[in-house]
């Protein structure tokens, strides 16, 4: 332009009165951002969190799986609504499926069945969502156990913990709700179960049942009132929770693997903008592609096939879903226990299986990184994961918990399992009422051994090194393994783990220095701490590691001067020391 | 884990803080029992270069695999449109391996365009996006100790002003009366149902009732039965016509009284069958009727075993030995079928003599105040 040098007339106009409200000439992104902040003032927190450091492995990718098939379920789920009529009006149906036209049923069932086969991409839909359902709850299981097993339970993220199991509760009861919406044979046997385990509650069953249902089952009432919880009242809690999970793990930052410049302060890893968004993003395209292609290729639920419910009819094999099978196991491995007390009657036979320990485990569930925070008295922050080896008694016990689930999972298929074993239904039956309390201890004490024969190992890798896999031969015919020494990277995260600190009694003191008044919970904590943690391997300490090394090249040394290769255990110290100088397993 | 005193903190860092400091102390208690690594942290390693980010051939060719994915994608979007218009839902939903044509293509066309996009992203960011690990200090999740104090002087400096502290009425008032907000909020879910009353005691069955076939609804003649023979069946109620003058039942009301009154209704040899005492006239020449419906928690049983006289229920396999009184032989339900008297009327056809004497189906609370004495 062409106008008077000396009037900078630009200044004037880019300024609000006080200060300049831009500064230099922002590019696109930057003067959209800079619009916005204006206005929200989102500048600040955004400074920090763009560029967040993510770190990486493939088994931080298990939560993400949930996090997109909740997605997927939100997206696939507003379709369905658009069709599915939450009704038990009684029709007859007279749409596409041939086999059941004339066939009286519900108007949830003709709508799904419309759905199903009048509307294009209905079915598709309909599989995906029932995909993404199964996609969902499984790999909030599957990240619920790299949680544990790798320790990022610890403080500070125990309330994560417990919000995480609360996901796995709503995501289990949204299922159960879902898969009963379509009023087939299948679902409508699941309701009347479900009836009689409000029933089976004392002094109040029968009332809840009346009211859950209207009045006597099955009423008409029961599936709108699922389809709103459904579709309202669970979602709405499972994005508040998921909202929350999400922002409490920004603020504490992702816990990362040891290794070599990863530590308690820091985190190591790849920036939010660009390569964790485009990852994260790019993973949920894959996520929603594969749950796609799923419902395109497996069938899922084909409640055509089921046909409409009715109240006298079953069909053999009745089975939920895979996640509710767990306590269909117990059911049907409890005894028939009830008692009747003053005239009323008290179902243990239902109580015990449904109503009192599947609760009862989510409590346990819910409660272990408190209970394992007590017992180790550690009040410090952990941002470094552990190998589930390196917490034996931990990993012991979310071991005997998955076989404890696995059993009662495996009893509620104890009909097919009869079918395919050619066995006894009852010999099966009375094998699990045994293995259900057995298998969990047994699991628990194989793993505890194993991890410390693993952890025996990796001190063994550190201390003489690796076996190269060269047999070296003798003159008198004896065999030896020659070791060579790990890189020393992988010595730095072999040993970046803590040493366990069994508690005594007594020591937990205040700032004073004076003992905590209730010793006798203090000794059971040193009881629990030493039985937890006392069999652990620790790691070698600076001087064994000196000495080993020393000791090897020491041992090379001789080798190279010699025409001939040492005899096996020649060269060694062992016929020097004693046992008790050099015990052949730690404590 | 690596000790808090000595790790090495990174120079690269883009940001470094000394709250790191503040995570040392606070916990100094518990760490000064941990012994120093065997072995010092390397640091991080030195960092490898990919081809993409020496190679421009490299570069290039990634670029083309990232743009031809997203193409590819659109290509499945359209395909997906040809699908969609061309391929019938409806009379043709097992066109291929069982599955409908058009779920099929749909789902496999929209899957793959998905797909692209995710491959196509994360090909990008792992070939061409800048890889170089960054290093941030975390904080510690406790607020800054003068922040906690503040606001805990904050907080009592507004509950001191509220006095709540120190007029005990009005805080007692005041929580009672929001927790008699609770009253109205269960008062209100009253109407949910109507009570159950004596409901669940109850079936449809009375004196005289016919026995029929549960599906055509026709009446069972006790020379129909052949021993061995077993039959699922309905009160007549359930099929109301001029001829047997039951009133048209409608909507809840027909499903809840046929979801209670389903029975089975087995011939045995009469000497098989174990008399249970006063129901000694209850059975018809070894023709005998039990509740359909399983005391465990309430599926109708399905599968007859003749030789046996066993029923099993499909649901958790309670098996009921129908020639003994229907008791639990086995499973987790804890009682008998209830067992329906039986008479035959001038017609020869089953009738009920009277309603179940106990509530049928899965247990509950007063069920044994609602059961009657023969
Ligand atoms: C965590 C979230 C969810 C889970 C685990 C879940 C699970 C299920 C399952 C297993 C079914 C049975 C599908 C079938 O085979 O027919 C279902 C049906 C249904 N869901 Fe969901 N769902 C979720 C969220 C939603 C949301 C957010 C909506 C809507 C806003 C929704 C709407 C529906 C509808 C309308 C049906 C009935 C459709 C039919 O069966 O044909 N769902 N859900
Ligand atoms: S309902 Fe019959 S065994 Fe459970």
């Amino acid at each position: 332009m062409s106008t008077d040098a000396r009037l900078d007339t630009s200044k004037v106009a880019r300024t609000n009165g006080s200060t300049p409200a831009t500064a230099s000439k922002p590019n696109r992104a930057g003067s959209l951002a800079n619009w916005a902040d204006e206005r929200l003032g989102l500048g600040t927190a955004m400074k920090k969190n763009l560029r967040k450091v993510f770190p990486d492995h493939w088994s931080f990718m298990l939560g993400e799986i949930a996090l997109w098939s909740f997605v997927v379920l939100l997206l696939t789920g507003v379709f369905l609504t658009l069709w599915y009529n939450p009704s038990m009006g009684h029709i007859t149906y007279e749409g596409s499926y041939d086999q059941l036209r004339g066939v009286g049923m519900s108007e949830a069932m003709a709508s799904t069945l419309h759905l199903s086969f009048d509307v294009r991409g209905g079915l598709l839909m309909r599989q995906m969502h029932h995909w993404a359902a199964m996609i969902f709850i499984a790999s909030m299981l599957v990240h619920l156990l790299r949680v544990y097993f790798t320790g990022a339970h610890r403080k500070p993220r125990e309330l994560n913990w417990v919000i995480g199991c609360l996901l796995l509760l709503l995501g289990t009861l949204e299922g159960f709700t879902g898969y009963s919406l379509p009023d087939d044979l299948l679902s409508g046997t699941g309701i009347r179960a479900a009836d009689g385990f409000l029933k089976a509650t004392p002094v109040a069953g029968s009332y809840m049942s009346f009211f859950l249902f209207g009045g006597e089952f099955p009423g008409e009432s029961v599936i709108p009132r699922l389809y709103i919880v459904h579709v309202l009242l669970i979602p709405g809690l499972l994005l508040g929770l998921i909202a929350a999970h999400m922002m409490l793990l920004v603020y504490h930052k992702h816990t990362q693997w040891p290794g070599p410049g990863r530590t308690e302060q820091n985190v190591v890893g790849f920036p939010m903008l660009p390569v964790y968004a485009a990852k994260a993003g790019g993973f949920f395209f894959i996520v929603f592609g594969v749950v796609a292609i799923m419902g395109g290729l497996l069938t899922i639920n084909p409640v055509w096939k089921f046909g409409p419910y009715d109240p006298t009819k079953v069909t053999a094999g009745s089975q939920p879903d895979w996640y509710m099978g767990w306590p269909d196991g117990l059911l049907r491995i409890m005894p028939g226990w009830e008692s009747v007390i003053f005239g009323y009657t008290i179902s243990w036979n239902v109580m015990v299986p449904i109503l009192i320990v599947p609760p009862l485990m989510l409590v346990i569930l819910m409660l272990l990184p408190f209970i394992e925070g007590w017992i180790t008295g550690d009040k410090r922050e952990h941002h470094l994961l552990q190998r589930p080896r390196n917490a034996p008694t931990r990993t012991a016990v979310m071991v005997a918990l998955m076989t404890f689930y696995g059993l009662a999972w495996a009893a509620g298929g104890n009909d097919i399992i009869a079918i395919k074993l050619e066995s006894d239904i009852n010999n099966i039956t009375y094998f699990m009422r045994v293995a259900i309390f057995l298998g969990p201890l047994l699991a628990f004490w194989i793993t505890r051994r194993w991890c410390i024969s693993l952890q025996r190992h990796d001190n063994e890798t550190l201390l003489h090194g690796y076996e190269t896999g060269i047999i070296m031969r003798d003159p008198q015919g004896g065999y030896s393994e020659r070791h060579a020494p790990i890189d020393g990277r992988r010595a730095y995260t072999l040993t970046a783990r803590d040493r366990d600190h069994v508690l005594t009694a007594g020591e937990d003191t205040d700032e004073a220095g004076v003992a905590k008044p209730n010793s006798r919970t203090e000794r059971v904590r040193a009881k629990l701490s030493a039985w937890a943690f006392g069999h652990n391997v620790q790691k070698p300490t600076a001087a064994e590691l000196e000495a080993a090394h020393h000791h090897e090249s020491h041992e090379a040394e001789l080798q190279s001067g010699l025409d001939h290769p040492a005899e096996g255990r020649a060269m060694d110290d062992h016929q020097l020391r004693t046992v008790d100088e050099a015990p052949l397993r730690e404590r | 884990m690596s000790d808090e005193h000595m790790s090495p903190h990174d120079p690269d860092a883009p940001e470094s803080t000394p709250s790191a400091g503040a995570l040392v102390a606070r916990d100094g208690g518990h760490a000064a029992a941990h012994h120093a690594d065997p072995i010092a942290d390397p640091g991080l390693g030195e960092h490898t270069w990919r081809p993409t980010d020496v190679d421009p051939k490299a570069e290039k060719r990634a670029e083309r695999q990232v743009a031809a994915m997203f193409a590819l994608s659109m290509v499945c979007v359209l395909l997906f449109l040809v699908a969609y218009f061309t391929l019938d839902v409806g009379d043709d939903w097992t066109t291929f391996a069982g599955l409908g044509a058009s779920t099929l293509a749909l789902g496999v066309t929209l899957g793959m365009a998905l797909l692209l996009i995710g491959l196509g992203i994360i090909h990008w960011a792992r070939k061409l996006m800048a890889d170089v690990e960054m290093t941030e200090m975390r904080h510690p999740a406790a607020s800054p100790e003068e922040d906690r104090a503040g606001t805990i002087a904050a907080l009592n400096a507004g509950l001191d002003e509220s006095g709540i502290g120190r007029r005990p009425l009005v805080r007692n008032t005041l929580l009672g009366s929001v927790a008699f907000l609770g009253l109205p909020a269960v008062v209100l879910l009253r109407d949910l149902g109507p009570l159950p009353g004596d409901k669940l005691a109850h079936t449809i069955w009375e004196k005289g009732m016919r026995v029929v076939r549960d599906v055509v609804g026709t009446p069972i003649k006790v020379t129909d039965m052949e021993i061995g023979d077993l039959v699922n069946a309905a009160p007549e109620a359930m099929f109301p016509s001029e001829e047997n003058g039951y009133p048209e039942l409608h909507g809840a009301e027909e499903q809840a009284e046929k979801a209670k009154g389903a029975v089975i209704v087995v011939r045995m040899e009469p000497e098989n069958i174990i008399p249970v005492e006063g129901r000694e006239d209850w059975s018809i020449d070894g023709i005998i009727c039990y509740s359909k419906i399983c005391t465990h928690v309430g599926c109708p049983i399905s599968l007859y075993e003749r030789t046996t006289h066993h029923v099993l229920c499909p649901c958790h396999q309670s098996t009921f030995d129908l020639a003994d009184g229907a008791k639990v032989v086995f499973g987790p339900a804890a009682r008998p079928l209830p067992q329906l008297p039986l008479s035959v009327d001038d017609e020869g056809y089953l009738v009920a003599q009277d309603d179940f004497y106990e509530p049928i189906g899965a247990s509950y609370w007063e069920r044994e105040k609602e059961s009657r004495q023969p």
